[in-house]
């Protein structure tokens, strides 16, 4: 058949690095800036989001204190220097879509994943390296949006608005309040608005990068690197991918049909008869606003999985490097990234046990969700035994690492109460529920994220970075993050609700006072801690010794070029891969390890 | 100009611009050269890329998009179904537009049309590529406008997006399509427009296939759209 004609392939085209300061740092379609880009949006966004989180320990550990900076921070929304209670809901609401999409979502994925995964699976950039810089920019545009919203009502002069910075409905902005404009309270006009259309975009940016990656992973593998031999952080990679190129559409659906609700005057969310604030709802009706909280759960679930598999194949990978062992089962860990994956689609209703949900579609729900604590526990146990008897190097990558497999269990255990209905609906909207999703969702994939820093920032930026720093930052930050959020589990349990803007008006919750003073204080003392993180990461990029090629010993493909990468990453030469990532201790071997590429060397006595 | 290549002729591009040989020893070829006689028109070796990247990624968008359509589907259900959504059903089937029919029937024959456009592409019969694939242009196109009447006389009736449940979807479901069928639209002006200056090398030839696969997605789409907002109302 020749009719059909295909070029040949194993010919390189190496396009020249782009000399002009905007094509190289700026509008960059290399895939290594561009994850660079990523990195420094979500480290931008997680001070932001930090610093809203001072704000409400404040207000929620000393309820009513004056507070004279916060008149000048927020001369009409905090007029006596105290947090008003809108006031409070809008920072709630922007430190949950901030950390949620610009943090959770965009390093991980966007940042280590565009920098590492070309690297790793031995391509010279991405499948469409113009595609990726477009899901960086929009991204960009996404956040500057949402930041608009906060300031929507910042400079209005209207005695109406008097308390008001943004959006008030959570992270969750459930319908109908979120449909009705203003008159359900300040900020949910305009500021919803533009909440909505920041997310919408930042849907599409999440598109384009997932098709990006997809095919990136399909197609661009070099000679020898079989399915089976891709380091675990990129089947992570992948399966985020494909979560969310299935669900943000989802997303994407809800938002436009909320954005119709408030500009073009349709109803899909809400319901007739309402009666919202002293007056009904006319203008509106036969809308169901639990088809909201159906299209916003069928992709907030797997968003949970989007935030934390990065996470979950980057600590494979650290384990196995820094222990000098194998990965412990890596089929196993496949699989078990496929079928949390895969299960993650099926369980969304489990944030809706008490919507009035057929009591008999909520078992179903209950049950598979339950079910994913198979694979949850399958990756637990491979790490453990990856770590058994492994000859371990405490670095500060690998305890992150760790702290990422602690966490881990201990926010995954309470998803097990969660997950049942009998146990949810009194739980439902406590602070178990906050401090459940803090651990696991939250923290434990902010560790991932600083495994991944002090992991891959000698490959980066050629510098390695400070140890000593790194291990104070880990011990205060590890402390810290349970000494947070472990008291918020007792305090949902007490029946502190979560979204209120103190707890000292109910009389019930009195005894727990001291409590939030506790927690508010060692919030304090953490966040404090974070910036030792960001003073490490500009003194070592400035000061630090130069990294070597290969520092941590390890195999994968990104060690075996300079530190950092030439801007073709293997410049030019296609290189060959000859075994899997994990060949760690290898009986025989001159070194304890093997690389990737690695042609002569024992047969490997271990699975694959 | 050659207007067809048979079968058996052996082409072998991809060779390096400097001057290097291939991987078969051969003597450098590309337009300009001593055997770029034997070229397609528009082929040179800055075109040896590869058609399954595209491929690959033509079908993970269209995922997406299926995605989407779904998840509008299901509010399509939900807010249609009265006792789900809370009892005070304002539901008002919609009287379908004629036009509809017409813009139907257009966009089926528009499927037909870029398959017989690819088909004559990959046997390089480039007359009827150019006739075919200008006609599937011009098809999409009519779809648009017709579209476009199905709003004008929907309007003229008094019947907009905020007026009920249905027409509320008609309008989304409707623009969502057509918004997607004008970016088929732009990729068929940009191959046809390459066809006509006879400037279809690898890269363009790749664009014609991934146009086409997205072009029937639309098409197919279209025919569910219109079955679900007439049929199941």
């Amino acid at each position: 058949m020749a009719d059909v004609i295909h070029p040949v392939h194993g010919e390189v085209h190496r396009h020249p690095a782009p000399t002009g300061f905007i094509r190289k740092y700026v509008f960059s379609v290399d895939h290594k800036v561009i994850g660079i880009q990523y990195w420094c949006l979500a480290l931008f966004a997680v001070f932001v989001g930090m610093g809203l989180s001072v704000l409400m320990r404040l207000q929620l550990g000393w309820p009513g204190q004056e507070f004279g900076f916060l008149k000048t921070l927020f001369p009409s929304a905090a007029e006596n220097g105290t947090i008003s209670g809108e006031l409070y809901l809008s920072m709630l609401t922007m430190h949950g879509t901030v950390m949620v999409f610009f943090v959770l979502t965009t390093a991980p994925q966007g940042g280590f994943g565009n920098y590492f995964l070309p690297i790793q699976i031995g391509a010279a950039d991405m499948a469409f390296p113009v595609l990726n810089m477009l899901s960086f920019w929009i991204t960009f545009v996404a956040l500057v949006v949402l930041m608009s919203a906060f300031c929507v009502n910042f400079f209005v002069d209207d005695p109406n608005m008097v308390n008001v910075i943004g959006p008030i409905g959570g992270w969750t902005g459930y319908a109908p309040l979120s449909a009705l404009g203003d008159k359900a309270g300040p900020g949910q006009g305009t500021g919803v608005i533009l909440w909505i259309t920041s997310i919408a975009l930042f849907c599409v940016a999440s598109l384009l990068g997932a098709l990006n990656f997809i095919t990136t992973m399909l197609n661009m593998r070099t000679k020898g690197m079989s399915l089976m031999r891709l380091p675990l952080t990129c089947w992570a990679w992948f399966t985020t991918a494909v979560l969310a190129l299935l669900s943000f559409p989802v997303l994407l659906a809800a938002g436009i049909l909320l954005l119709l609700d408030h500009l073009a005057g349709t109803s899909f969310f809400i319901p007739g008869g309402s009666y919202v604030s002293g007056a009904l709802v006319t203008e509106h009706a036969g809308g169901s606003p639990i088809l909201w909280q159906h299209l916003f759960w069928f992709f907030g679930h797997p968003e949970v999985y989007i935030a934390i598999l990065p996470g979950m194949g980057l600590t494979s990978h650290l384990l196995s490097t820094f222990a000098r062992k194998p990965v412990f089962g890596y089929r196993a860990m496949v699989y078990a990234i496929f079928a949390i994956g895969l299960l993650g689609f099926f369980v969304w209703g489990h944030h809706m046990f008490i919507s009035g949900m057929s009591p008999y579609s909520a078992i179903a729900f209950s049950l598979i969700t339950l079910t994913i604590g198979v694979p949850s526990a399958i990756k637990t146990f491979n790490w453990l035994g990856t770590l058994w008897g492994g000859q371990i190097r405490f670095t500060t990558p690998m305890l992150f690492a760790i702290g990422f497999v602690s966490l881990f269990v201990s926010g995954g255990i309470t998803g097990l109460f969660l997950g049942q209905t009998s146990i949810d609906i009194p739980l439902h909207d406590t602070y178990f529920v906050v401090g459940h999703f803090h651990l696991i969702m939250g923290v434990a994939a902010i560790f991932g994220m600083f495994a991944g820093t002090y992991f891959w920032f000698p490959k980066m930026f050629g510098k390695m970075m400070n140890e000593w720093m790194g291990k104070v930052h880990f011990v205060i930050t590890f402390i810290g993050v349970n000494a947070i959020f472990v008291p918020f589990h007792v305090m949902g349990m007490a029946g502190a609700p979560r979204r209120y803007a103190g707890h000292d008006k109910l009389n019930y919750l009195q005894s727990i006072m001291p409590m939030n003073r506790f927690i508010s204080w060692v919030a304090f003392i953490t966040i404090a801690a974070q910036f030792i993180f960001l003073f490490n990461l500009i003194w070592s990029w400035v000061k630090g010794p130069k990294a070597s090629e290969n520092p941590w010993e390890a195999t994968s493909l990104e060690w075996t070029i300079a530190s950092p990468p030439p801007h073709d990453n293997f410049e030019g030469i296609e290189p060959e891969v000859y075994r899997g990532p994990y060949e760690y201790g290898v009986p025989g071997a001159a070194k304890d390890f093997l690389m990737q590429t690695d042609a002569e060397g024992p047969v490997p006595s271990h699975g694959d | 100009m050659p207007t067809t290549l048979t079968a058996d002729v052996n082409i072998k591009p991809g060779l390096g611009s400097g001057g290097k040989l291939g991987p078969g020893g051969e003597s450098p070829l590309g337009p300009g050269s001593g055997g770029s006689k034997d070229w397609p028109p528009g082929w040179s070796t800055e075109d040896a890329i590869d058609p399954e990247k595209y491929r690959i990624g033509m079908w993970v968008a269209l995922a997406s998009i299926l995605m989407l359509f779904i998840a509008l589907t299901s509010a399509y259900i939900v807010r249609g179904v009265p006792a789900l959504s809370g009892g005070d059903s304002d539901w008002l089937p919609l009287e379908m537009p004629r036009v509809l029919w017409f813009t139907t029937g257009v966009l089926l024959l528009s499927s037909i049309s870029i398959e017989l456009a690819r088909r004559a592409l990959k046997r390089n019969e480039y007359a009827g590529f150019k006739r075919w694939i200008s006609l599937t242009t011009l098809f999409g196109v009519a779809f648009l406008a017709g579209q476009v009447t199905a709003w004008q006389q929907l309007a003229a009736q008094g019947v907009f997006i905020d007026s009920h449940p249905h027409s509320s979807f008609f309008y989304l479901l409707t623009s969502l399509h057509g918004l997607h069928l004008l970016g088929g639209v732009i990729a068929l002006a940009y191959v046809t427009v390459a066809a006509l200056r006879m400037r279809i090398g690898f890269k363009r030839r790749t664009a014609v296939d991934v146009t086409a696969i997205y072009w029937h997605f639309m098409d197919g789409l279209w025919i569910y759209l219109f079955g679900l907002l007439f049929f199941f109302r």
